[in-house]
């Protein structure tokens, strides 16, 4: 079904577990390059934990084990030489809560590629300056990058943890419900701006609401019990699901 | 006796308690007033904290008790030169590097430490630090403000990493989840974020570990060495020379004249005028660790 798309990134036969538990078990699909693609299911089937395999957030978590591979542009995550560094600068994230550090607007943005090196200060502006741009909220804060971002509101804190993620240039997002702490009008910006970085960057979000998810992915995948039920275009996901437990989860039959 | 009477006599009960608690402390602070303040009549409030002799028994006596806060700020000083590097770098290794596991048994170990007796301190200062120092900076006594500043030092570790460590824990944790996730490393997350939201909680620690160091009474009146002198001037050729002479803080003086003094007497008046001194003193570091500590929790709330 996607022959025509460029994979982005690869799982095969992936199983995760915390301690003996078994969170994720034989999760195998692609994520193509510059689409959105959601990953649904009800609470506690494995889609958050799926997601942080992909920037390996879930070394931060002791006793956990991953087997099978993670395919980001090429390489194996999982392997030995992968530096986690570099993996996380073309891998963003979007967490649940906005988490702006108690800095100013500006020295959230530029913390990332001060992180990576960049030092001079007329290329560090013109970094924040875009991302702000690119997560549309640069109008809304341009007079005020010198103040604290603790003091902006909970919509406009999501957009600069994603501005903060896209100043060190990744090529992929990964999205953890961002907009379950936002109100809809919030939610309505954030999607609009979802549906604009998809043409340069490739989305993966979690997310609770199969609303959003039909609104803003290209592709959906179902997870379940750390299984992936059924995974393809979203249009076909919710319009002709071939599982019958797909069905019953999108008709709201459960979950 | 029904119940809304028992409610009532508890209250009451609770009520006296806390009313005695305060009126005992308001007493206190009365008492060490009207004792402490005739000497500042008597020789002049200036004159009383600079003058540079501390003579109480002669005669003429000299009632200057700058050596004696210089000695406190010494010692205190160089207590903290020793105690912050140790204690902040274990508070960060406790809190981001330790095990889940082992924190369990490292903490609680080190906040016993701040309940080991004044005097266990002062004796192993006494026996083993002082001949020590004597020995390897070839002086002819090892009780010196050196000594009471090691022995301070590690006195005031407990404190500063038992707080500067809840500080630094209670960094929220998507904090470090948002610093990592952009690609930084774990020393760069720690440094450039974990350390700064902490800081003013860690500052907390800091005074209070001050403010112990400049109260502590028993050590440094048996390892200073008790000489009411202003402390030579640190140069480079000599950085430690302030420290290497005997001294007298504040609180041994106190301590160890107490005892032979004239109730009613100038130099009994003095010793209270140098508690004033030093509650005023420990109220402000109380004070400016209360402000940072609540600008902390603001904000790590956001608020």
């Amino acid at each position: 079904m996607m022959e025509n798309e460029t994979k982005t990134i690869e799982i095969k036969d992936l199983d995760f577990y915390y301690g003996d538990f078994q969170a994720l078990e034989n999760v195998t699909f692609d994520i193509p390059e510059n689409k959105v693609t959601a990953l649904i299911g009800p609470s506690g089937c494995g889609k958050s934990t799926f997601l942080r395999t992909i920037n390996r957030m879930n070394d931060l978590i002791d006793g956990t084990r991953v087997d099978g591979d993670v395919i980001v542009e090429g390489d194996d995550i999982y392997k030995d030489e992968i530096d986690v560094v570099e993996l996380r600068k073309e891998v963003g994230m979007v967490f649940q809560e906005p988490n702006p550090f108690p800095k100013s607007i500006y020295d959230n943005i530029a913390y990332g590629p001060r992180a990576h090196g960049i030092t001079d200060t007329e290329k560090l502006d013109e970094i924040v300056e875009n991302s702000l741009k690119h997560a549309a909220l640069w109008d809304e804060v341009d007079d005020r990058l010198d103040q604290s971002a603790i003091g902006i509101s909970g919509g406009q804190q999501q957009r600069l943890c994603i501005a903060r993620a896209l100043a060190v240039d990744p090529d992929i997002l990964l999205m953890d419900e961002p907009t379950s702490a936002l109100d809809p009008v919030a939610t309505a910006k954030i999607e609009d701006l979802i549906d604009d970085l998809k043409e340069e960057y490739t989305i993966v979000i979690v997310t609770h609401s199969m609303q959003q998810a039909a609104r803003i992915s290209d592709y959906t995948a179902f997870f379940l019990m750390g299984e992936v039920i059924e995974h393809g275009p979203t249009q076909k996901i919710f319009e002709k699901p071939e599982n019958q437990k797909t069905e019953d989860y999108i008709t709201g039959r459960f979950g | 006796m029904h119940w809304k009477t028992k409610e009532k006599v508890v209250e009451n009960v609770l009520f006296i308690f806390a009313l005695s608690s305060i009126i005992f402390l308001t007493g206190i602070v009365i008492v060490l007033f009207r004792e402490g303040l005739p000497i500042f009549g008597k020789v002049g409030i200036l004159e009383f904290i600079f003058g540079p002799e501390w003579y109480p028994t002669y005669d003429p006596p000299g009632y200057g008790i700058l050596p004696l806060i210089m000695g406190s700020f010494v010692v205190s000083v160089g207590a903290m030169i020793l105690s912050v590097p140790f204690g902040v770098a274990s508070a960060i290794f406790i809190s981001y590097i330790l095990p889940k596991n082992l924190k369990k048994v490292v903490k609680p170990v080190v906040e016993l430490l701040a309940g080991v007796p004044s005097v266990v301190y002062g004796l192993f200062g006494m026996k083993i630090l002082g001949p020590f120092i004597a020995k390897v900076f070839g002086l002819p006594t090892g009780l010196t403000g050196l000594t009471a500043a090691i022995m301070l030092g590690i006195m005031a570790l407990p404190t500063i990493i038992s707080i500067a460590e809840d500080a630094i824990t209670s960094v929220p944790k998507s904090f470090r989840d948002a610093s990592l996730a952009l690609g930084a490393t774990r020393w760069e997350t720690i440094r450039n974020v974990i350390v700064p939201t902490a800081s003013s909680g860690i500052v907390t620690g800091i005074i209070l570990g001050m403010g112990r160091a400049i109260g502590e009474t028993m050590t440094v009146l048996m390892v200073a060495g008790g000489a009411a002198i202003i402390p030579e001037m640190p140069s480079l050729a000599k950085p430690l020379a302030p420290l290497l002479d005997p001294l007298r803080p504040m609180t041994s003086t106190i301590a160890a004249e107490m005892g032979e003094t004239a109730v009613g007497s100038p130099h009994y008046h003095s010793l209270f005028g140098i508690a004033i001194i030093l509650f005023v003193i420990t109220l402000f570091f109380n004070i400016i660790a209360d402000v940072l500590s609540q600008r902390f929790k603001e904000k790590v709330s956001g608020e």
